[in-house]
């Protein structure tokens, strides 16, 4: 950048700037917007080229995308913010299918009148968030919309990454006396958001556990490649990203509430907002499904990594015609598991 | 966690189960009812159903505000909000029930009305201070639980000279739906609805006290055991209740001694007083026209009357053909004996009123599931699914 003729007569004001329309127009501001707040962060031989597009290498594998968008109200919330989020939400994507991330592309939408200083916060959450997981941010985009026709910020980030052809992690794939494993407690990401909005607070922050996951799956997969499933129970939570694998296997499932972890303050907060921890998206937490034979060394390989150290194993895969998701409750009795129903948290992510 | 772990406690359950056990009678059936919405979801959270002897048959009660609000209530919120312009306040679950015309404020929201979810109605009032310029109105639904805070709000406007916030009382109360439910003709003349007990409200004990379910016990000789929420609550109110109807007592007991007393909050019961009178008649889903059993605002606080200050008018308008709701809420059918349960009305997309709220009797059988299993082993046998 720094041999770059100077295009632009001053720099933007990043303390009490704002974006305006002219950030969007394709022209000088454009141009200024990317190099001093985007170009700044991700600093990266693709983006430094300034093409229309990047051209990567792959390694041998199958190639794996996936793509999601970020809407998350507040932007910022305890344990993390939108930037962070984006990046991560995408790299969970492509991980669960026992891929390695490798690349990243952003699209941002902008409201008119957005603070630059949040703007720059957000893309340099971004950029360490990507630069720790190992992935680049190779391409992007940004457009502005006028006041009061996006609120705040919206971002789209798309991943790509290779895995292994010999692995074959599908949501269709569960079968009856598999075991069921979570990595961890549910329910933080949706509770930290909610608390937040509400202006709840407890003895001890509850923070979301937004983080990329690829890591914790590249020891999983090499513990036990035979793995059938993993999904990260995003919105809808547990309950529903176990109903979707049960549907999609054509498979019942039996989990044990006293199995579950979920954290003190978490279900405080739920008790306190009626809600069902079950239900509430996680950003930072994954399913995985395996043969019952295999599960006492997948337990230990995840319980071993930073990010599955409250890892479980919650219940198990039955054959039945109906594709029910049943709990025993901790009470002693048994109940049904269904489909989220409605939307109780509206924006987490 | 602190206070609420300890009613939830597996081996204590299985300990009382073992006395529930031991105390009916061989032959008898025991219909009880749990008046509210509450007891009928931690019910069927819990799975306590599991935990009981087949001969004791939980009847679920009208003690869900959201499902004994009828249509043309929720018409009325409708009108103020897309008609008379005004920034309309509710609860979440009050956003999803049906209204006329297949709307619900929910799809009125979505086509550009000003429709707000609130936790409390101090949420509404902030809604009110913050935007002095629009008329905010809070569309208040509840049983006795509710209806301090709501008081307490208006008194505050009042106070504040907030001149912009005003109220849709929609406010119950208990004991006149209990009587109702008492004096129907399915219970007292047709015996379709058997009742040998009830398990008295909890929160709104907390602020009426138990002395009103007195009469209850006293007059028409049925047992009343005031429970909490938690399932060990629910779980020893049935034992109390077992061992009453066995002994041929008709009493009102206190189980959720912890919060409730015989007088209630004499200071909650005071704000209401000062704020609320008795509306001679309400329309209730599934009850119909209730006398004396809703409370309106006061003419000394009218200007806080959104009904007076917009002209609302409250006109009656039939439940869907097919729903049973009205049924369901006296206890007459159970959910899945509705046809349109679980096929055409689920809670994603609900028809009628109970399928609503997560206390809705519809709504806990169907997200629970405790009926699904049932008839899936039917269609087992019948020849798979």
């Amino acid at each position: 950048m720094s041999a770059r003729v100077r295009r632009h007569a001053r720099a933007l004001d990043l303390r009490h700037g704002r974006v305006d329309m002219t950030h969007g127009s394709g022209g000088r501001a454009t141009t200024q917007l990317v190099e001093e707040v985007f170009l700044g962060a991700f600093d990266n031989e693709w983006l430094r080229a300034m093409d229309d597009q990047a051209r990567c290498d792959l390694p041998a594998g199958r190639l794996v995308i996936a793509t999601d968008t970020h809407v998350v109200s507040p932007l910022f919330f305890p344990g993390g913010d939108i930037g962070a989020l984006s990046v991560h939400g995408t790299i969970n994507d492509v991980a669960m299918s026992g891929a390695t991330p490798l690349y990243l592309t952003a699209g941002f939408i902008i409201e008119e009148g957005f603070a630059l200083a949040d703007l720059k916060r957000i893309a340099d959450s971004m950029a360490q968030a990507a630069q720790s997981a190992q992935v680049a941010v190779v391409a992007g985009d940004t457009k502005v919309v006028e006041r009061g026709k996006a609120d705040g910020l919206f971002i789209a980030t798309t991943g790509i990454g290779v895995v292994d052809p010999a692995l074959a992690i599908h949501a269709n794939r569960a079968q009856p006396h598999d075991c069921i494993l979570i990595s961890g407690s549910v329910g933080d990401h949706g509770v930290a958001i909610m608390s937040e909005r509400e202006h709840l607070s407890f003895d001890a922050r509850i923070l979301s556990d937004t983080a990329a996951l690829h890591g914790l799956v590249a020891d999983m997969v090499r513990a036990v490649p035979d793995i059938h499933c993993l999904r990260d129970p995003t919105r809808g939570g547990l309950a529903t990203a176990l109903n979707e694998i049960a549907d999609l296997s054509g498979v019942g499932m039996r989990i044990r509430e006293r199995d579950i972890p979920v954290r003190s303050e978490v279900r405080a907060a739920c008790e306190f907002l009626g809600l069902d921890p079950l239900y509430i998206a996680n950003e930072g937490k994954l399913i995985a499904i395996c043969p019952a034979k295999r599960a006492p060394a997948l337990l230990q390989v995840m319980r071993a990594h930073p990010l599955g150290s409250q890892a479980a194993i919650i219940g198990e895969v039955v054959a039945d015609p109906f594709r029910f998701v049943e709990m025993e409750t901790a009470f002693g009795g048994s109940r049904m598991v269904d489909w989220l129903a409605g939307d109780p948290l509206p924006r987490i992510c | 966690m602190k206070y609420v772990d300890e009613f939830r406690d597996g081996r204590v359950a299985a300990a009382v189960a073992r006395r529930i056990h031991e105390e009916v009678r061989t032959g008898r059936i025991y219909h009880i009812m749990e008046f509210c919405g509450g007891h009928t979801h931690a019910i069927a959270r819990y799975g306590l159903p599991d935990l009981l002897p087949a001969s004791i048959r939980l009847v679920h009660g009208p003690g869900c505000p959201v499902c004994v609000l009828p249509i043309g209530r929720i018409d009325m919120a409708i009108a103020a909000a897309r008609d008379a312009g005004v920034i309309l306040c509710t609860y979440a679950d009050v956003m999803r029930v049906p209204a006329s015309r297949r709307e619900s404020l929910l799809t009125v929201k979505a086509a550009g009305a000003d429709i707000v979810m609130v936790y409390s109605v101090q949420d509404a009032l902030a809604v009110a201070r913050g935007n002095p310029r629009r008329e905010v109105v809070f569309f208040a639904i509840g049983f006795e639980t509710t209806t301090p805070p709501t008081a307490a709000a208006i008194l505050e406007a009042q106070r504040c000279g907030l001149e912009n916030f005003s109220v849709v009382c929609n406010h119950v109360l208990t004991p006149s739906a209990i009587q109702s439910l008492l004096d129907s003709s399915e219970v007292r003349r047709l015996g379709r609805v058997q009742i040998d007990g009830f398990i008295g409200p909890s929160h709104v004990s907390t602020v009426i006290g138990s002395r009103p379910h007195e009469f209850f016990a006293e007059e028409y000789e049925k047992p009343v055991v005031i429970a909490g929420f938690e399932p060990l609550d629910v779980l020893q109110a049935v034992w109390m209740l077992v061992q009453q109807i066995n002994e041929g007592r008709a009493e009102v007991e206190n189980q959720f001694r912890r919060a409730v007393t015989r007088d209630g909050n004499a200071k909650a019961q005071a704000l209401v007083g000062e704020v609320f009178e008795l509306a001679r008649t309400f329309e209730w889903r599934g009850l119909g026209d209730v006398p004396y059993s809703a409370l309106r605002i006061q003419e000394r606080y009218a200007r806080f009357d959104a009904e007076r200050r917009f002209g609302l008018e409250h006109s009656p308008v039939p439940d869907h053909k097919g729903c049973e709701c009205g049924a369901v809420l006296r206890g007459v059918k159970q959910p899945e004996e509705c046809r349109l349960f679980g096929s055409a009305c689920v809670p994603d997309n609900p028809l009628g009123s109970c399928m609503v709220s997560s206390e809705g009797a519809c709504a806990a059988h169907y997200a629970y599931g405790r009926y699904r299993r049932k008839a899936a082993s039917g269609r087992m046998a019948a020849g798979g699914p």
